[in-house]
């Protein structure tokens, strides 16, 4: 029940990808007027099992190698193309969706689809199931290595810079009382951070932290902000909101000490490990607040490896 | 332990992610506290949990958690389906109490997250 929604990448493509861009547009075509017999060198040094029969640009038939085998076996070998071609082609246009191509090829069970023009009626070229492969393949390619570019840029960006000092500052909004959208922030905040090819165990430990504050304000308030500044030393969070504020910072720091009400325990959280969390995952933390307008948090990970890191300094 | 033994042991229905079935689970976790989930799990770990809501999924992409096993049963919510899949986050549900549920994987090999070293 759940699979047949899963749309892969292949059905993605199939949908975006035309017949014309996949099609061979080079097409060896013959006239209505050239002889069965000349079709023997044809199909023979091409290797193709199928020629389109062109008459002024339109297409007008196909002639197959079943066709030609028939035609020598009744020994009309002499007989004009337009005599022995199926003049009956079920042909794809230029400008229809892949997908189209795919489900025609597995109905009809043809091996091959002359392409054309939906007005002209023109032969624009010919498609079979290995060009939808190798189109798809190409394709598939492409955007890989345009998703290898587009991270390679984003993960050396601080080398790209020429500055004295960078700073790059994220901002979100976090609704307080949502508890469906809550996290969205830090999951934000995470994908940004691997993008910009910081360490996993520091995108871990940020990631952490900043998920327990982010629930710190859909939990105690009616919503916040989170800041995230990166350079290439430090990622720095900074979580601020209006709220009722700590009355004693000091308690609230203390594993277990808690003050939801029950409804947020039912939902998994406040079981007073938040900040004790926060402090395990920093390696700075810093901690403000006053009862009646809000509370300010800041939360330091180093990004070089030599710095120490885990249980942080809090001030 | 591949998520493939662990649908066996502990007779679970695979919700998301049935084309992961090789995955590697390294370490469980059997909590139904998601800050003490936060706190304690190891990446790559597995996450048996009674709670049966949104914030589950959220810890688990956190906390770079693959696989989550509701017990008792729980059915997750359309809502929590289409986070994990977005997530890439393996939902199995099995119908055995959590204390049976994690003794079975304990009993067949599968280490708690503080024996097992990063």
């Amino acid at each position: 029940m759940v699979d047949e929604k899963e749309i892969t990448k292949v059905q993605e493509l199939v949908y975006e990808l035309k017949v014309g861009q996949v099609m061979v547009k080079d097409v060896i075509t013959v006239t209505p007027h050239n002889l069965m017999s000349e079709l023997r060198d044809l199909l023979r040094d091409k290797r193709i099992s199928g020629v389109p029969v062109v008459d002024k640009g339109r297409l007008v038939g196909l002639v197959s190698i079943e066709d030609f085998i028939k035609c020598l076996t009744d020994g009309k070998m002499g007989s004009p193309v337009e005599e022995r071609m199926n003049r009956n082609v079920k042909t794809l246009y230029d400008n229809e969706p892949l997908v189209h191509a795919v489900k025609e090829f597995d109905r009809m069970g043809y091996g091959r689809f002359p392409v054309v023009d939906r007005e002209s009626g023109k032969l624009m070229g010919i498609i079979t199931k290995g060009d939808i492969i190798r189109g798809l393949l190409k394709k598939m390619e492409i955007d890989y290595q345009e998703e290898e570019i587009h991270r390679y840029r984003a993960s050396h960006f601080f080398e790209d810079i020429v500055a004295d000092k960078t700073t790059l500052i994220f901002q979100y909004n976090v609704i307080g009382k949502d508890f469906d959208r809550a996290g969205e922030t830090s999951s934000g905040l995470k994908k940004t951070l691997r993008r910009m090819g910081i360490s996993p165990k520091a995108i871990r430990r940020l990631a952490i932290a900043t998920y327990e504050a982010e629930m710190n304000i859909v939990v105690f308030t009616d919503g916040g902000e989170i800041t995230a500044r990166v350079t290439p030393q430090e990622v720095r969070v900074e979580v601020v909101d209006s709220g009722p504020g700590i009355p004693d910072i000091k308690k609230a720091m203390e594993p277990g000490f808690s003050t939801a009400p029950d409804w947020i325990r039912e939902l998994g959280f406040g079981a007073g490990m938040g900040l004790a969390n926060i402090r395990k995952c920093a390696d700075a933390m810093h901690l403000e607040s006053t009862v009646g307008k809000g509370t300010r948090l800041e939360i330091t990970v180093y990004l070089n490896e030599k710095e120490k890191h885990g249980s942080g300094n809090d001030s | 332990m591949t998520l493939k033994e662990i649908v066996k042991i502990l007779g679970c229905q695979v919700v998301v992610g049935k084309e992961t079935l090789d995955t590697e689970v390294r370490a469980g976790c059997g909590c139904d506290l998601m800050s003490d989930v936060l706190a304690f799990i190891k990446p790559d770990a597995l996450l048996l949990t009674g709670l049966n809501n949104p914030q589950a999924v959220r810890t688990a992409e956190i906390s770079e958690i693959k696989v989550i096993c509701f017990v008792r049963g729980k059915q997750p919510s359309e809502a929590m389906i289409a986070l994990a899949r977005e997530k890439e986050i393996a939902i199995l549900t099995t119908s055995l109490p959590m204390f049976e549920a994690c003794g079975r994987l304990f009993k067949n090999g599968l280490i708690g997250c503080s024996e097992y070293d990063e």
